[in-house]
């Protein structure tokens, strides 16, 4: 009941207020041989505006190392001579784009965005806007199959581990062939790794053929190497057969299983994930919801080895995060499962 | 004296403040079939789930099949037989993959599981459906099925809760004749029921009202005890006296 009434409020006030397609608190990093008066300016236009966030300064040999770790998304590389430049191009001179601006792309939204951005902040004229030029890293193309794609597999493999997962046990507790099976020998642990190996097995199956599919298809790079998302992806679905298998301790009937999954898993990681809208423009509250989705944290760290081309190595803080909710999961659970029997 | 093979000495169990089972005492001997009697609340399943290993005693000890209540709870679901109040066989398996199931779950070997499957349809005269979905067949069948099976691995005890709610009286009856030849050929039955009339087949009954055991006895002997006509009268005496509601 409590649910039914809480639902439509929290999605009200996270489409309202929280969530929007809109950018802002972009990461910007600078890049500026000489930090003259000139160039302070345009910093400081960009530091000060709304959007943006100004992370610092930084040499030129750290912007991959800094884009590829999502650190900063844009990176604004100031040509050296900026000011005499500058003064060309005032002079009405043509003159080489004075600065550029790198983009991470891997995000198509948030890219474009920002690049439009960037556009309107800079000062004005039409010769003056031939001053930069931009770079999309990662996706120079900008093709949204680079931005959905991670998104889908922290969706898909969610649904199917947790959702099927527990309904199934579930259903065994509803229909009281749990019951026999309880009375039996075998182990309680037994069983239930038994009802998740299928579902383990036909989520492995959908992760070749999205792997596949992506990169066949949708020509995704999946520059960080296949091994990698491959291995980070097992723990995923590891991760939501454990929370399936949560959701079936708590739940007696397949339709609470049912809805749980959907109202409280189904609609977070949609909305909080990062998978239709950034997190990035989150305010703080729900950015730090989004924290405990677990989705949030497999979706940024694919994108980060497909599209960024991070090695597994690069997404460890990800998957320390998504192998200690995955212990806190098997650890609950199974003491709840065990609490049962008591 | 035949041979023990449910032994309960002053089990309790408790949940919080509530006393689902209190200080009960019992022995049931081989080959016996026990009613265990109780109105919805009384304690029965509560005191049947501690008997096969479901659940632990609060004080209290017990053997079932020779083996520990408290610490052997394992081995003891190894050598009991248990068929539960709803239907609980696999609707979408045929008779024979149930049976085969049932058969690997409890350890048979292979050789033994082809065995034993023959042997348990031919008694049930169900050879012919071997190959129906269980899920097909008429709930009186399917009891019977479901008795069957929780004997696959020839157990020295059955327990059965509620095996006949909702079958009609001729396949209660059938049901019965099936608990009867099991007895006679030496497996215990420890069976709760809510018919009165059933209670009168059974060797021994016990009632049990608001967690405790308030008679214990032949049929015949309780009826006698009570001044009752029936089983019926001396259950309604007893359980006249209990504070817990349905």
């Amino acid at each position: 009941m409590l649910i039914v009434m809480l639902i439509p409020v929290i999605l009200m006030v996270m489409f309202g207020f929280a969530i929007s397609t809109e950018v802002n608190n972009i990461n910007i990093a600078v890049v500026a041989p000489e930090r003259t008066g000139a160039v302070k300016d345009v910093v400081g236009r960009i530091a000060h505006n709304d959007y943006f966030t100004f992370y610092g300064y930084i040499d030129q040999d750290q912007i991959d190392k800094k884009l590829r770790s999502g650190k900063v998304s844009v990176v604004a590389v100031f040509a050296s001579n900026f000011d005499r430049r500058m003064e060309q191009i005032s002079a009405g001179l043509p003159s080489k784009p004075v600065i550029q601006f790198i983009v991470d792309a891997s995000n198509v939204n948030t890219a474009s965005a920002s690049i439009a951005y960037l556009q309107s902040i800079l000062p004005g004229t039409a010769s003056q806007q031939a001053m930069f030029e931009t770079r999309m890293l990662f996706n120079p193309q900008m093709k949204s199959a680079y931005n959905f794609v991670p998104g889908i597999m922290g969706l898909i493999f969610i649904l199917v581990c947790a959702i099927m997962t527990s309904v199934s046990i579930v259903r065994e507790k509803e229909v009281g062939t749990m019951e026999v099976l309880l009375v039996s020998p075998v182990r309680p642990v037994k069983i239930v790794f038994a009802k998740m190996i299928p579902y383990f097995v036909i989520s492995c199956v959908i992760l070749v053929m999205i792997l596949l599919l992506a990169h066949y298809l949708l020509d995704v790079p999946m520059s960080g190497g296949v091994w990698g998302i491959f291995s980070l992806s097992l723990l995923y679905l590891f991760l939501s057969l454990s929370l399936g298998l949560l959701i079936s301790t708590v739940t007696k009937t397949q339709v609470a299983a049912l809805l749980i999954s959907a109202m409280v898993m189904l609609v977070p990681v949609l909305l909080l994930s990062g998978i239709i809208f950034p997190i990035e423009n989150f305010p703080k509250f729900f950015e730090l919801l989004s924290n405990i989705i677990p989705a949030r944290w497999y979706i940024a760290a694919i994108r980060k080895m497909m599209i960024q081309g991070a090695a597994l190595a690069a997404v460890w803080k990800e998957g320390t995060v998504l192998l200690g909710m995955t212990a806190v999961f098997i650890g609950v659970s199974l003491k709840k499962f065990n609490d049962k029997l008591e | 004296m035949s041979k023990t093979v449910i032994s309960v000495r002053n089990l309790t169990k408790r949940f919080g403040n509530f006393t689902a089972v209190n200080n009960i005492s019992f022995d049931v001997y081989r080959g016996e079939i026990f009613g265990f009697l109780g109105a919805n609340g009384a304690g029965k399943t509560t005191a049947m789930r501690m008997l096969c290993g479901l659940s632990y005693p609060t004080s209290g000890s017990g053997t079932v099949a020779g083996f520990d209540i408290t610490r052997e709870g394992e081995m003891i679901k190894r050598h009991i037989g248990y068929m539960s109040q709803r239907f609980s066989l696999y609707n979408d398996l045929t008779v024979g993959e149930n049976i085969k199931l049932f058969a690997a779950i409890y350890g048979l070997s292979k050789q033994n599981t082809g065995k034993r499957t023959d042997e348990l349809l031919d008694r049930l005269n169900f050879s012919s459906e071997r190959n129906t979905l269980v899920g097909s067949l008429p709930l009186g069948w399917k009891q019977k099925l479901a008795f069957a099976i929780a004997t696959v691995h020839r157990p020295e005890v059955v327990f059965l809760d509620e095996p006949t709610s909702g079958v009609d009286p001729i396949t209660r009856r059938q049901f019965w004749e099936m608990i009867y030849e099991a007895a006679e050929g030496g497996t215990t039955i420890f069976v709760t029921t809510h018919y009165m009339d059933e209670a009168e087949y059974c060797s021994r009954v016990s009632i049990m009202v608001d967690g405790e055991v308030r008679a214990l006895d032949t049929p015949a002997r309780l009826q006698q005890q009570f001044a009752a006509e029936s089983m019926n009268e001396v259950f309604r005496t007893l359980a006249r006296d209990a504070e817990r509601g349905e």
